[in-house]
């Protein structure tokens, strides 16, 4: 559905250039509900401005939806539905009005379009909304019609540029159940940007993380923390005996990583699950306490920080001020 | 590619009637110069030989339209700013519809506007100041209006996407328009009795100065002069210019 070789955009503004993409390969196969996660700054946007024909890239090539990205640009727009980062409502037009027209650019018929709106209104939680003007919406609300703009045509690659942001636990929810829905009963693929690791990590089947411009790894949510050597672990104990446990912890088969603070001990160890049991014993024997303990599977957060060496709230920090 | 233009210029069209008041300021300005300034120039064009042929009125009225044009028109570009700024330009650009309908459907609203204040001008030039001026050129006029409209709206939102600055688009428009307005000679006629001979020079090549040549010879009803023709010529290659080169820029960037 996407194959891209590699891609890549310089841009360059008062003398000064910005490499936001520097050549990426993506494929994403028919059905796929890939995932683009990285920080602030990292290219996101770019390439998918790229992939949308909204935005000439200086290097590369693409075909998106079976069409050539430079040769048949009209071709890959009949063919994705896109919502950017930013979202695209006019402030002064109705509800109704802004998808009736989207709707008709595509090319679609009154009866259809009218139809469809009725659909969309339903499905994102638009109803009784219909006839409100952009500018009177929440942000969440306008975030939804954002989404239903983009989906009006029914297309069968979807582009989603961070569509939650904005939206409350249960209007994500709910659109995570709609991306779900569109997968499973219209198999329409879909390509989203999220800062949200736990996005990331329960819709999507495979995830590319990107960072500074490259792709620097690629897999199954599961498949990428398992890059992460073993879960988080963490034990607290009484004061007087943290050296005797963090030595213990130790001595775990494969725990690594072990570092205590105040009177916590911490480490990674393959399987926390069985490596516990097996710790509290060790530890009862020399008469030493647990009074808390706390085992995390690896999260994106981890997997971010073992390629980068910084976690992904580092890398936003970090991100310099002139970045937009 | 005509029906992505009527769904563009319905858009635009019904934006403009929920904004009604702003038209209502832009037509203050020629409306302002009719009652303030048109009183002004009678006896002055009576008195003093070197004035194109007809009476205050004939001289005032078609210029004013030009100016209209000059000031609203070439402002288009600043709604569109805002659409760039919403996103709404780029969630057009995404669609399959065609570039040329994103830029026609918007500059006929303006087209469209224009007249409507252009029809307002006239009639009230005929209604309360007995401007004589024949039907045949009104309704030329009107051409010339709405042709002048295409012109610069598409120049205007050409304009607008390349500079993508509310800031720098009104101070550009501004240090252009000014001189062109004054070397145009919509509020004194630059002609070789008036004017001294550098200056009558530097008009002739102002393209607007033929515009505005031409629209004041229709409404005199002087249709076989030669500035009709040569003011049709500058407006119809200006016209498909800067369609072009407005259509170009929608279509810049992309893939
Ligand atoms: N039009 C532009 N002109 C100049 N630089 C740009 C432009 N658009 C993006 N950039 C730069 O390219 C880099 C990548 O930006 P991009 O918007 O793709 O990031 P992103 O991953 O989408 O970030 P975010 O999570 O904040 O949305 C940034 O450094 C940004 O400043
Ligand atoms: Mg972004």
């Amino acid at each position: 559905m996407i194959k891209a070789r590699g891609l890549a955009r310089r841009f360059s503004a008062r003398g000064r250039t910005v490499d936001a993409v520097r050549g990426v390969d993506i494929d994403v196969a028919d059905g796929e509900l890939v995932g683009f996660l990285g920080p602030n700054g990292a290219g996101k946007t770019t390439t998918l401005r790229m992939l949308t024909t909204l935005l000439r890239p200086t290097a590369g090539e693409a075909s998106v939806g079976g069409c050539d990205l430079l040769a048949d640009p009209v071709g890959v727009r009949r063919n994705i539905g896109y919502v950017a980062q930013g979202g695209g409502t006019g402030p002064g037009f109705t509800v109704a009005e802004e998808i009736e027209l989207q709707g008709r650019l595509y090319g679609m018929s009154v009866p259809a379009v009218r139809a469809r709106i009725a659909e969309l209104a339903e499905r994102l939680d638009l109803a009784g909304m219909e006839k409100r003007y952009a500018a009177t919406l929440s942000g969440g609300q306008r975030r939804r019609l954002d989404v239903a703009l983009g989906l009006v045509h029914t297309p069968r690659l979807v582009f989603l540029d961070e569509p939650t942001t904005g939206l409350d636990p249960q209007s994500r929810a709910n659109l995570w159940e709609h991306i779900r829905a569109l997968r499973a009963e219209h198999g329409v693929t879909v390509f989203l940007t999220t800062h949200y690791l736990d996005e990331a990590d329960s819709l999507c089947d495979r995830i590319l993380v990107i960072d500074n411009g490259e792709i620097v790894a690629e897999g199954s949510p599961d498949s990428l923390k398992e890059r992460v050597s073993g879960d988080a672990a963490s034990i607290v104990v009484p004061a007087g005996s943290v050296g005797a446990a963090a030595e213990i912890a130790g001595r775990l088969p494969g725990a690594h990583d072990v570092s205590t603070v105040d009177t916590t001990v911490r480490f990674r160890v393959p399987r926390g699950d069985t490596a516990m049991p097996e710790l509290l014993r060790a530890l009862d024997s020399e008469g030493i306490t647990m009074t808390a303990m706390q085992v995390h599977r690896p999260t994106l957060d981890d997997v971010f920080l073992t390629l980068t060496g910084r976690t992904l709230r580092d890398a936003e920090r970090k991100e310099p001020a002139d970045v937009a | 590619m005509w029906r992505d233009t009527w769904l563009i210029f319905k858009r635009d069209m019904t934006s403009a009637r929920r904004n009604m008041a702003w038209i209502g300021i832009g037509i203050m300005q020629p409306l302002l110069y009719m009652f303030l300034f048109g009183p002004l120039l009678e006896p002055v064009i009576k008195h003093t030989p070197g004035f194109p042929p007809g009476d205050a009125w004939t001289v005032l009225t078609p210029a004013l339209i030009i100016q209209l044009g000059l000031f609203s028109s070439s402002f288009a570009g600043f709604g569109l700013l805002a659409d760039y700024r919403s996103g709404v330009v780029e969630r057009m650009r995404v669609t399959p519809a065609s570039r040329m309908a994103l830029l026609l459907g918007k500059v006929l609203t303006n087209a469209v506007m224009m007249l409507f204040q252009a029809v307002l001008i006239i009639v009230l030039a005929l209604v309360v100041f007995d401007l004589d001026a024949p039907l045949g050129g009104v309704l030329l006029s009107l051409l010339i209006a709405g042709l002048l409209a295409i012109a610069l709206a598409s120049m205007s939102f050409g304009l607008a996407l390349r500079i993508k600055s509310e800031e720098a688009f009104p101070a550009i428009l501004q240090a252009v328009l000014i001189p062109v307005l004054l070397l145009s000679g919509i509020i004194m006629p630059i002609t070789t009795g008036l004017a001294p001979d550098w200056l009558y020079a530097v008009s002739r090549i102002n393209p607007f100065t033929h515009v505005v040549d031409a629209n004041r010879a229709v409404f005199r009803g002087d249709f076989a002069m030669d500035a009709l023709f040569t003011g049709s010529v500058v407006l119809l290659v200006m016209a498909v210019l800067a369609v072009w080169w407005g259509a170009r820029t929608f279509q810049r960037e992309n893939a």
